[in-house]
């Protein structure tokens, strides 16, 4: 650790005083660091760089057409907790779930971090366009986010209703709920906007984020949908632990099997995880206590644009996918994993098969190790 | 006569307004409004019905368990499919942990600043060491001048009574509950893949197979909840609880209770679940009435809907026309469902009044024990109200840790004889209907399915915030929440903390409240799921 970097032991014991030890925040900008897809090394700078600043982030956290399943989510980081950590680097100056403050006491809050901007705007939940179906203080909700968009640093929208409307903005989307960007569009405000999509947001994409902007200044790299590179540059195919019984052709045919408790792969029983880009394998979920495809639910592909439709039938295995490297041939999930036996190369062909299937131009960076 | 609004009501889930009218210091009359309109039985209809469970759970991010496991039962009911006792009983785990989770949070991080000053606590003189460390955090946090979350809030109001003291042991266990809610959903996702949105419910039991690493894993994490809820939160309840006795009969409401019962009992018989199936009238209470669904009717009257006919849910009709804000004409998104006629309060007070009417009896010894503590030996009608609300959330989590434990051990009972299976293959018949009846932490969840042709034609839920946060029926009576605060004394209108008290008793979740619509009659019928 050399000298420049070094955290201070007073920050270190003032975090102790916040409940938190040292070794626990020191290992969380070690994880940061590497979620952040920088080497160990950086741990300790990024504790340095936090420690540094003088003045908390502001963040507004605006809950529109949403279910506050991602605020349940952000609340469920743990070891070390981020939660708390970012309780005392960021400013939550507005968050209608947490804050002491209600009504006109709420709304004084608001225009007040309106005044001052400076803030990140952190959207959660669509907003709906159908005139009545969604208010905030007697507002219309699309209102309410373009003033307070207009003063942000930058905008983060958390999760597939923010990015998109999500599941409420499914066939045939009864309150016309738009996404955060959709938004932006409609009402002429022009911010930086990172989108991060899944039903409900990785706690962990979010701090990463966070992290990131206070640490370069700067939005991380970003996909073609504005996400971040650093966690949607792979499918969840790419990474599954269940990933050799696939090359192997070893199968899960019914919930709750011996084949089930082998870890056998869950392709025929509808996962959607080769067409599904998320680091959801590597970071998983609840203090990486598990994630769908370990508990044997199949990948429901949440965290795709417009995935409550492109994957209606969550049950129904993918529909047959070109293998190139076997001369073209249309597989579906019976043939696959017997031609997959064979071909050792096939998996991987199949991952980029199904990129092209689903429209999307694979990241230059993207699937390296 | 004064008109205070709050909009939005915060520390729920969701987007609520609330309206009171003011007449010599008290509540003289009050409107609640749900204000988000989303629709999801409309999003439903066409689709494959097996996508419910895990649609349906986006209703609410607080609660998707429960309706996951609600709509997983309509299909159980549906296709005639019962899961193994493996199945049930991992399903009762992953929803208890929810329970526990659930109740943890909405104690300290959405209920307890109405009764905690977290300013006063800087006057605390604590001894011992961790106190002071969480009080000298608490100061360079109030130095710094950025309050965040607590900003502007009503520090200092007269209401608040404890002494400072006790204020700071209860900011530093709110700091410490943050780190203990996270750890039982960590109890969801072991069995469910992750917590928000679980995904191993399906119909016909559960698709994870548990190691014996899991279950080892499993029993010592509750172990570690249930050493929490018994040293801090039981020791909070009755450390605050003598500070405002003043208020038990506050918030009362109409004292009409319902459960549909949760935490499934081997016989699959509703009224031997943990918490059992019943209803409970004011009029003769303790006697426990029978709880049916087809004795459920939803009115709209004051509801932004067409249509104004009192309907079984089962045969409703209703099209959402937003029509502006007007209290003698309609004022909400929530619609206004009735048990024979009455308004219900449901939730954990409604399913210890039930479950205390009917004998179970760790339920009565847990409130007769408590009522004791608390000086009020045999009377447990003292509980209708904020108090008795705040209680009845913090035995029940109790309870439910409890089972849990208990749960895990019968999980492996069944190892040890051989029964290993956790699900039930089914075929999804042409046509059927099926109820799944259950309770959301926030009270009584209803899903009713209908399938035609491998598809969904009708989907309808009967949510728990909806029954509580109702407006008035077609006779014009009042929801619970808007009953419930009638009379409660208000000691400044612009700071109306004893308002927010009685709603917060409630732990609306608004999300699940204003989503409802009614297939039969809506007009949006011709489209195609791809």
């Amino acid at each position: 650790m050399g000298k420049k970097d070094e955290v201070s032991q007073q920050f270190l014991e003032a975090l102790e005083f916040r409940g938190i030890k040292r070794r626990d925040f020191l290992k969380y900008c070690g994880a940061t660091a590497a979620l952040l897809g920088l080497s160990e090394v950086y741990g300790p700078k990024i504790a340095a760089a936090l420690e540094k600043a003088t003045k908390r982030q502001p963040v507004i956290w605006l809950n529109f057409a949403s279910d506050s399943g991602c605020t349940e989510a952000f609340i469920k980081a743990t070891y070390p907790s981020p939660a708390e950590v970012i309780l005392d680097i960021l400013s939550v100056d507005y968050n209608e779930t947490i804050m002491a403050a209600a009504g006109k006491q709420s709304e004084e809050i608001l225009a007040s971090s309106r005044k001052t901007g400076g803030y990140i705007l952190i959207v959660e939940g669509g907003i709906p366009t159908k005139k009545g179906h969604g208010m905030i203080g007697n507002r219309e909700m699309l209102d309410v986010f373009k003033e307070t968009a207009a003063s942000a640093v930058a905008v983060i929208a958390i999760g597939s209703c923010a990015t998109d409307g999500g599941v409420p903005a499914a066939k045939p989307n009864p309150s016309q709920i738009i996404g955060t960007g959709a938004a932006m569009e409609k009402t002429g405000i022009k911010k930086p906007l990172i989108n991060l999509d899944l039903c409900p947001v990785n706690p962990e994409y979010l701090v990463g984020v966070v992290v990131n902007y206070l640490l370069l200044g700067k939005i991380p790299d970003l996909d073609h949908l504005g996400r971040p590179k650093m966690f949607y540059g792979q499918t969840i195919h790419d990474n599954c632990e269940r990933r050799a019984h696939f090359d192997g052709g070893r199968f899960v045919e019914k919930f709750g099997s011996p084949e089930e408790a082998l870890g056998y792969c869950l392709y025929k029983m509808g996962c959607k995880g080769p067409m599904t880009y998320s680091a959801c394998p590597k970071i998983q979920y609840n203090a990486r206590t598990s994630w769908c495809i370990k508990a044997g639910g199949p990948c429901i592909g949440c965290a795709e644009r417009g995935w409550t439709d492109k994957f209606a039938g969550f049950y129904e295995p993918l529909p047959g996918v070109k293998i190139p490297g076997l001369g073209g041939v249309e597989a579906g999930a019976d043939k696959l994993g017997a031609i997959a036996a064979v071909a050792t190369a096939a998996g991987i062909a199949v991952h980029a098969a199904t990129t092209a299937a689903s429209g999307r131009t694979k990241d230059k960076d993207g699937g390296k190790k | 006569m004064a008109r205070i609004t709050i909009d939005p009501m915060t520390r729920i889930e969701g987007h609520l307004r609330i309206d009171v009218e003011i007449e010599g210091g008290k509540v003289k009359d009050a409107w609640t409004t749900g204000t988000l309109f989303r629709g999801f039985e409309i999003i439903l209809q066409g689709r494959d019905p097996r996508d419910a469970w895990h649609i349906t759970q986006r209703i609410c991010g607080v609660c998707p368990t429960s309706h996951g496991h609600t709509s997983s039962m309509s299909m159980d009911d549906a296709f005639k499919v019962r899961p193994p006792d493996n199945g049930r009983i991992l399903r009762n785990i992953i929803e208890g942990a929810q329970f526990v989770h659930s109740h943890i949070l909405w104690f300290y991080h959405l209920n307890a600043l109405d009764y905690v000053d977290v300013v006063s606590a800087l006057k605390a003189q604590p001894k011992e060491g961790s106190l002071k460390k969480v009080q000298a955090k608490l100061k360079s946090f109030v130095e710094s001048g950025q309050l965040g979350p607590f900003a502007n809030a009503y520090w200092g109001h007269p209401a608040y009574k404890l002494p400072p003291d006790v204020n700071l042991i209860a900011v530093a266990h709110y700091l410490e509950a943050l780190e203990m809610q996270a750890k039982a959903a960590q109890v969801s996702a072991l069995f469910g893949g992750r917590m928000p949105m679980t995904m191993t419910s399906p119909p016909g039991g559960v698709t994870h197979v548990p190691t014996v690493d899991d279950l080892k894993n499993y029993l010592f994490r509750v172990k570690e909840l249930q050493a929490w809820i018994d040293n801090v939160f039981l020791g909070d309840l009755l450390a605050i609880a003598p500070f405002y006795l003043g208020a038990a009969g506050v918030g009362k409401g109409p004292a009409n209770f319902l459960s549909w019962g949760v935490f499934e009992d081997a016989s699959f018989d509703p009224k031997k679940r943990l918490l059992p199936r019943g209803a409970v009238f004011a009029a003769d209470f303790p006697k426990v009435h029978e709880a049916k669904p087809e004795d459920v009717m939803e009115h709209t009257k004051y509801s932004w809907y067409k249509g104004s006919k009192p309907l079984n849910p089962a045969v409703g009709e209703t099209d959402p026309e937003y029509t502006g804000y007007d209290v003698n004409k309609k004022y909400t998104w929530a619609k206004a469902p009735r048990l024979q006629g009455k308004p219900m309060e449901v939730g954990a007070l409604a399913r210890m009044v039930v479950a205390y009417a009917s004998g179970q009896p760790v339920a009565k010894k847990l409130i007769d024990d408590t009522l004791a503590k608390i000086g009020h030996a045999g009377k447990p009608q003292v509980l209708f109200g904020i108090i008795g609300r705040i209680a009845a959330r913090t035995l029940e989590c109790k309870m439910v840790a409890d089972s849990m434990y208990q749960w895990g051990l019968d999980i492996i009972e069944n190892i040890k004889k051989g029964n290993t299976a956790v699900y039930t293959d089914y075929k999804i018949p042409n046509k059927a209907q099926g109820i799944g009846l259950w309770e959301a932490p926030r009270g009584a969840l209803g899903h009713w399915i209908d399938v035609d042709n491998k598809r969904i034609k009708n989907y309808q839920c009967v949510v728990p915030t909806t029954w509580n946060v109702c407006p008035r029926d077609d006779n014009g009576m009042r929801g619970p929440i808007e009953e419930a605060l009638i009379g409660t004394a208000v000691h400044d209108s612009e700071k109306p903390l004893e308002v927010m008290r009685v709603v917060h008793s409630f732990d609306p979740c608004l999300a699940c409240t204003v989503h409802v619509i009614h297939p039969e009659s809506n007009r949006i019928m011709d489209f195609k799921v791809s």
